[in-house]
């Protein structure tokens, strides 16, 4: 009954951001740029909050997010420049095909696990991106135009549905399932969780996420590249989990946000976004390494408020 | 039926290497059993333990529960099958709370698909709220209810080992296996410990194996004990053949005197 | 004989990957640290070299030492300002801090000079003389033979001398190591130091033979000297080199077969195989969890 209510304040709330940025936009209040910068943010919070499903619920860890992002972009390109079908079926296959690439790459990585994993992850996205590099069909190295049709309605559609499905997921058993892996994988499988299919789903449902922004990413830009998918791309959306918290859903929306806007106003000096985004990282991780929220979320503190210094436990 | 052991260990060992772990480990354990498994340290208690729960596959030997082979499932293949077990070293989810921790043990028993908890469907409410009730049963009974909510790494040292049976209750098991679950208690505790276990048997109908290293404990409550030393079956019988078994005597006796020389 | 020199080019190469991988491993062995800025060191270490020899008129060697001993420090540095604090940190709090030490070290290095490359000069006559069949410079083989001191060396250093012996049992068990009177944190400084130093030459060695060099000239090869390092199993030095040989010569191959775009996905194919089928490496020994 709590939950159901924190859902539709949740619902109420999106529907009001939702109509007010729409507002602006529709009137000419909002030019281009700052339209854009809000399809920005919604595109980043959804590979934010993906990952963080890979990442921060299951434990698994995953820093080639970029190379999901890529096959979304790619594949639902194709959809919409070579198969002229309608975009929203250009977002619904490059999510799917990216779930696949998902699949295939959590498979083979079930049986690595902490550093080694992330570097595989980190190999295998490369892979992705070279086979990009090497199909003429998509434009290689050149790249492939691509028509703008990611509006503010779209983004932000992609976005309430993913935040409902991931949070869905975690509070549920399945969650918990997926939770117990990354707490103690050994208990778990002892416990009778079939600690694998939890991870190849963790995989297949944060890639299928991470395919959506890159169809919605693909189709903001003109055109894309595979450079615009390498290392530095997964380490971006690397960093929004990161400093939000590992394990804090609303610690990575916030961080997003805060991300995208801070890299948007030092758009013409990238290098010294780069600096500020490598320093955060370094000191996030010596200080507080658990992130700035932990594994908290936004409505753990709420709760912490209404009942004084969060000691009584009982009461709701 | 009546005759059919509930757990038959068959001539089950392991090698890492060319290092031979456990051999020949030859276990019987009857329905409704409290048995104990004891040994110095480096014996290979542990290892059976990982033998028998599928977090090592035997490279010898059989495993058959209920009459079936086991050896080779993956471990919560085993689990589901009826056999769980605790950790020497307790490994709960510490970030989860006392209440989710027994949920995740719930898992394998409710029925709800992903599908649907995505969906928020009608079966998902039910479920989880079955789950839930269960969990919540077990706690009582654990007297852990008041922790609920707190998160398992905030629990002090004796409660978390409570918890952690409770967990593998849980899970629904015909054989319990605990790994020293008295270990880091004070007497007290030790004593409430062996109660809570007594009663457990009673109200679960299970059959236990339990490595411990309090013999006054193992003697007390055992009715069954297996010796294992340097990875092999020293001596089995009674607490009292046990008590009096010259090897076995050896075998301690010689681990006192080599701790007084370290 | 087109192959003898595809093999010669791929044991130059490899060579360089070989140097780098070596304080990869390390590294690895001693604090179980991808460190991900070793790829940076190199990079840095190459534009010592260049700005040694175009500014101050030096020769090849010297600035191939003055490249080591600033990188030796500079790695130094880096350890005890950033990864010092993160001994007992979890790996991956770890492999992040590395990360964000790369990003700091390419951008710092793009904010104070620039993106744009730079030629290295020619150090020495582009002469070269025929071997069967292959045209061998006079380059490659000062390239080759400088590699192979420097592996001479750390070999010696590593099994000769005290703090050879002192890395090897910090890396076994930090904490006997500890009880036995060694000092962590110098130890852990000097593989810091050694490796870098490594890295360094190879990024003397790849701007001499390849020309070209970049601030983000690190990233790639860098990965890649990681991939030879686990190839060859991890924390084992040997192993480093050989993995540098054969992903060396492997690259060569591909390229000369046809597929030179393909050549960078060969490595992380190699990579993905080996850690899915043997995550120890050619010459390492499995280990699995106590349960």
């Amino acid at each position: 009954m709590k939950k159901s209510k924190q859902f539709w304040l949740f619902i109420i709330a999106a529907v009001l951001v939702y109509a007010v940025v729409q507002f602006f936009i529709a009137n000419g209040t909002m030019n281009q740029f700052y339209s854009n910068t809000f399809i920005f943010i919604a595109i980043n919070i959804i590979l934010a909050v993906s990952l963080h499903l890979v990442i921060g619920i299951t434990g698994q860890f995953s820093i080639g997010h970029a190379g999901f992002l890529a096959v979304g972009a790619y594949i639902s390109a194709i959809v919409t420049m070579k198969l002229d079908l309608p975009f929203i079926v250009a977002i619904i296959v490059g999510g799917m095909v990216a779930a696949l690439a998902g699949l295939i790459v959590g498979i083979p990585s079930l049986r690595l696990k902490g550093d080694y994993l992330a570097i595989a992850t980190l190999g295998f996205a490369e892979i992705i991106r070279i086979v990009f590099l090497n199909i003429d069909y998509v434009g290689g190295a050149a790249g492939m135009q691509v028509s703008h049709l990611t509006t503010w309605t779209y983004a932000f559609v992609c976005l309430v549905i993913t935040i409902i499905v991931i949070v869905n997921f975690t509070n549920s058993r399945h969650g918990i399932a997926a939770i117990s892996v990354r707490e103690n994988e050994i208990a778990s499988d002892a416990m009778g969780i079939n600690t694998t299919y939890y991870k190849v789903a963790a995989f297949a449902i944060g890639s299928f996420f991470a395919g959506v922004a890159g169809a919605l990413y693909s189709h903001n830009f003109y055109i894309i590249q595979p450079s615009q998918f390498g290392f530095l791309k997964s380490f971006d959306i690397l960093i929004f989990v990161v400093l939000g918290g590992l394990g804090s859903l609303s610690g990575a929306v916030l961080s997003a946000i805060l991300l995208t806007v801070v890299s948007t106003y030092l758009q013409g000096y990238p290098e010294t976004r780069m600096i500020i985004y490598s320093l955060v990282l370094i000191l996030v991780m010596l200080y507080r390494p658990k992130g700035l929220m932990g594994t908290m979320e936004i409505t753990d503190y709420f709760k912490l408020w209404r009942t004084p210094k969060g000691g009584d436990q009982h009461g709701k | 039926m009546e005759n059919k052991p509930l757990l038959e260990v068959k001539n089950a060992g392991i090698q890492f290497g060319g290092l031979k772990a456990v051999q020949n480990l030859n276990i019987k354990l009857n329905q409704g059993e409290l048995v104990g498994l004891i040994g110095p340290n480096g014996a290979g208690k542990t290892t059976s333990f990982n033998l028998l729960t599928g977090v090592y596959v035997p490279t010898e030997g059989d495993i058959l529960f209920n009459g079936e082979r086991i050896n080779g499932l993956q471990p919560f293949k085993v689990t589901r099958k009826g056999i769980s077990r605790t950790f020497q070293n307790i490994r709960l989810f510490n970030e989860l709370t006392v209440l989710d921790n027994v949920k995740v043990a719930y898992h394998s028993l409710a029925t709800h698909t992903m599908l649907s908890s995505i969906l928020r469907l009608p079966s998902h409410f039910k479920g989880e709220r079955e789950m839930e009730e269960k969990a919540l049963e077990f706690l009582r009974i654990f007297k852990l209810e008041k922790y609920k909510d707190e998160l398992a790494k905030n629990l002090p040292y004796g409660q978390q080992r409570r918890l952690e049976i409770a967990r593998a209750l849980a899970a629904g098991p015909q054989l319990l296996l605990l790994d020293e679950p008295a270990a880091g208690m004070n007497p007290q505790e030790t004593h409430d410990l062996m109660n809570l276990i007594g009663f457990v048997r009673e109200k679960f109908d299970l059959t236990i194996l339990l490595i411990e290293h309090d013999m006054n404990l193992v003697m007390g409550v055992c009715e069954r004990i297996y010796v294992l030393d340097h990875g092999q079956l020293l001596a089995e019988g009674s607490p009292e053949e046990i008590r009096n078994h010259p090897k076995v005597i050896e075998a301690y006796l010689g681990e006192e005197v080599h701790d007084d020389n370290a | 004989m087109e192959w003898v020199q595809q093999l010669i080019n791929g044991i130059s190469l490899g060579s360089i990957y070989a140097l780098i991988a070596l304080g990869y491993t390390m590294v690895y062995g001693i604090i179980k640290l991808i460190n991900f800025a070793h790829g940076d060191v190199f990079m840095v270490g190459s534009f010592i070299g260049f700005y040694s020899i175009t500014v101050f008129n030096l020769g090849f060697f010297p600035a191939l030492i003055i490249s080591m001993a600033a990188c030796a420090l500079f790695g130094v540095i880096i350890e005890r300002i950033a990864y010092k604090r993160l001994r007992n940190a979890t790996r991956i709090a770890a492999l992040i801090t590395a990360i964000g030490v790369s990003l700091l070290i390419e951008y710092g290095v793009i904010y104070i000079r620039g993106a744009q490359p730079e030629a290295y000069p020619d150090v020495f006559s582009n002469r070269s003389f025929a071997f069967l069949g292959a045209q061998i410079s006079i380059q490659s083989i000062l390239i080759l033979s400088v590699s192979v001191v420097l592996m001479i060396l750390l070999q010696f250093i590593v099994h000769k001398t005290k703090t050879g012996k002192a890395m090897r049992a910090v890396s076994h068990d930090t904490e006997a190591a500890k009880l036995m009177g060694i000092n962590v944190d110098n130890t852990i400084s000097a593989t810091f130091a050694i490796g870098s130093a490594l890295a360094g030459a190879a990024g003397v060695i790849f701007g001499v033979y390849y020309t070209k060099i970049d601030p983000l000239m690190g990233v790639i090869p860098g990965v890649k000297a990681f991939v030879a390092a686990v190839l060859g199993g991890i924390g084992i030095i040997p192993g480093a080199m050989v993995g540098g040989l054969v992903l060396g010569v492997v690259e060569t191959v591909v390229s000369a077969l046809g597929f030179s775009l393909w050549r960078d996905a060969a490595a992380f194919v190699i990579l993905i195989l080996i850690l899915i089928f043997r995550p120890s490496g050619i010459f390492g020994k499995n280990t699995r969890e106590k349960v």
